[in-house]
């Protein structure tokens, strides 16, 4: 009856070719040996244990982590209350959002780059201070499109007409109303642009530099030192994303049946 | 009501001066920069000129143009096929492969290069099993034009999966059933209904992929530092090289790069549209 059609092939082998480097990175950075025999000679965590041991490797997540945690931080505080008054207070303007959106898109990191220096490099501001504004503007497709989608699940509209026919003024009712009830939307958003973030290497790279060494520029300086080290931080790497994503979809169903809820 | 104005104009204000200062500044400061001549100081077309004068840059272009439609041909034939399957799957299978779709679509950049390198790099896990085996691999290496084309087939899949997967949600079960009554082969339907209903959102989707290829850099970057002769590896050569460093010939190429994606950038647009008006 099942018949393998062009679709299932396709399906399988664009899968396999997905899984195949994360399968080799995986074995590589637990292999003691790996470099005559097909299979490794023995299995140890003995990479992981000297990597966890290095200080400037620890020094490098800790970096990244302020940097793109604190990084969403901000552009959720700055862009989740201006999309919501745009949304819905001034409807027209929301073509200028989609330009900028078009507009962040068209200049990818090596593009902005080269903006970002003639603008700020020699004017005694912080490049990783530049660098985050940046990564703030970055984000704003990814933060308008789960804002907007969360606003009008909950007809934020008509949410803030009764709450100021009830007396509340519209700052009150954004805080008390709106927030509580599109913060899944917004924190899938929030964890979405953590992740790119996280894996952001051009813009930091070339702004900054060794002078504000993420996981990212760690791990490029250490490609050539060991192949073993290199994997154990990849690994890692992946394992963190797999955790963000996972709660993503953990908030994202959350996010539904509280839909659904509203829908019944 | 005044007060409810104020209110309004202080939640849109910090936004603005963010996107003022770490986007339009840049942007037209760098515009403006690939009018200067080297070092600023005069107005000047000669970036320009040297751009479409010199074959080495004309060659990043033509390497750039050739990689990216490359990887986003063979992305985009794959993800069709494979896209069309996950919608095939039951729903909970469906969800799982998309967050595996999802989460491989973070993996690319150093981390990708490098996982490549372990696999096919030169005493690679597949390479030394090839040699064990007795498979000749020919003269692949992955440093070379076909190994990047292989990772940038791997950013490829996941993005044009997810894109095209809703796509399919266009074309309704009663068509096929439709077509079954009237005689129709499911050859004859993809064929015949299905691909002219997908193509605007296989072409869309084929844009925002070569977009995306055409502005990759950190792949390329970490495999060979810049040897690569592309136009993002380029641009980050003469903005941040220390002893070459020419920024206002750097500002010329970027400009270029930007216009290549806002036009591909427009043309998914313009199909998205058209896509809608054949729903509706």
């Amino acid at each position: 009856m099942r018949r393998m059609n062009p679709s299932h092939i396709s399906f399988v082998l664009v899968l396999t070719y997905l899984f195949l480097p994360v399968a080799a990175t995986l074995i590589y950075s637990l292999a003691t040996e790996w470099n005559k025999t097909v299979l490794p000679e023995g299995l140890t965590l003995k990479w992981f244990a000297e990597l966890f041991r290095d200080f400037p490797f620890l020094q490098a997540l800790g970096r990244s982590f302020l940097l793109s945690g604190l990084t969403t931080v901000a552009a959720l505080i700055v862009m989740v209350p201006a999309i919501f008054v745009i949304v819905v207070y001034a409807p027209r303007l929301e073509r200028w959002v989609q330009t900028l959106v078009m507009m962040t898109y068209a200049v990818p990191g090596v593009i902005m780059a080269v903006g970002l220096l003639r603008t700020y490099s020699g004017t005694g501001i912080p490049m990783i201070l530049v660098t985050a504004g940046a990564y703030v503007v970055g984000l704003l497709p990814f933060i308008y499109q789960g804002t907007r989608n969360s606003l009008r699940t909950i007809h934020a509209a008509s949410l803030m007409e009764a709450a100021e026919l009830l007396g509340a003024s519209r700052g009150r009712a954004f805080v008390k109303i709106i927030v509580p009830n599109i913060m899944p939307g917004i924190l899938v958003a929030g964890l979405l642009s953590f992740s790119i973030l996280f894996g952001e290497f051009v813009l930091v790279n070339m702004l900054v530099g060794g002078r504000f060494e993420t996981l990212q520029i760690y791990l490029y300086a250490k490609l050539s030192k060991s192949g073993h080290i290199a994997s154990a931080i990849t690994v890692t790497y992946f394992l963190f994303m797999a955790i963000i994503s996972g709660l993503a979809v953990k908030f994202s169903r959350g996010n539904k049946a509280t839909r659904k809820e509203a829908a019944s | 009501m005044k007060k409810g104005n104020a209110l309004l104009l202080l939640a849109v204000i910090p936004f603005g001066t963010f996107v003022v200062l770490f986007l339009l500044v840049p942007v037209i400061s760098m515009i403006w920069g690939s009018f200067q001549t080297d070092g600023g100081g005069a107005f000047t077309i000669a970036q320009y000129k040297e751009v479409l004068s010199n074959p080495y840059y004309f060659q990043a272009f033509q390497n750039s143009v050739l990689i990216s439609f490359l990887s986003s041909a063979i992305g985009i034939i794959a993800a069709v096929f494979a896209a069309y399957a996950i919608t095939r799957t039951p729903k909970h299978v469906r969800e799982r492969l998309l967050v595996i779709t999802n989460l491989t679509s973070n993996f690319a950049g150093i981390p990708l290069a490098f996982a490549f390198i372990v696999l096919l790099g030169n005493s690679g896990v597949f390479t030394l099993l090839c040699k064990q085996l007795g498979i000749d691999l020919g003269s692949f290496q992955l440093y070379s034009w076909t190994g990047l084309t292989l990772i940038y087939v791997y950013f490829q899949l996941p993005l044009a999966v997810m894109l095209l997967y809703p796509i399919y949600y266009g074309i309704q079960e009663q068509w096929k059933e439709a077509a079954e009554l009237l005689g129709a082969t499911s050859t004859i339907f993809w064929l015949r209904i299905g691909l002219p209903v997908l193509l605007p959102g296989i072409a869309g989707t084929f844009s925002i992929l070569f977009a995306n290829a055409m502005g990759a850099y950190a792949s390329a970057y970490a495999l060979t530092g810049s040897t690569y002769n592309l136009v993002p590896i380029r641009i980050g050569a003469l903005v941040s090289g220390d002893i070459f460093a020419r920024p206002e010939l750097g500002s010329a190429l970027a400009v270029l790069l930007g216009m290549t994606l806002v036009a591909a950038l427009l043309l998914n647009e313009w199909l998205t549209r058209k896509i809608r008006r054949n729903l509706s």
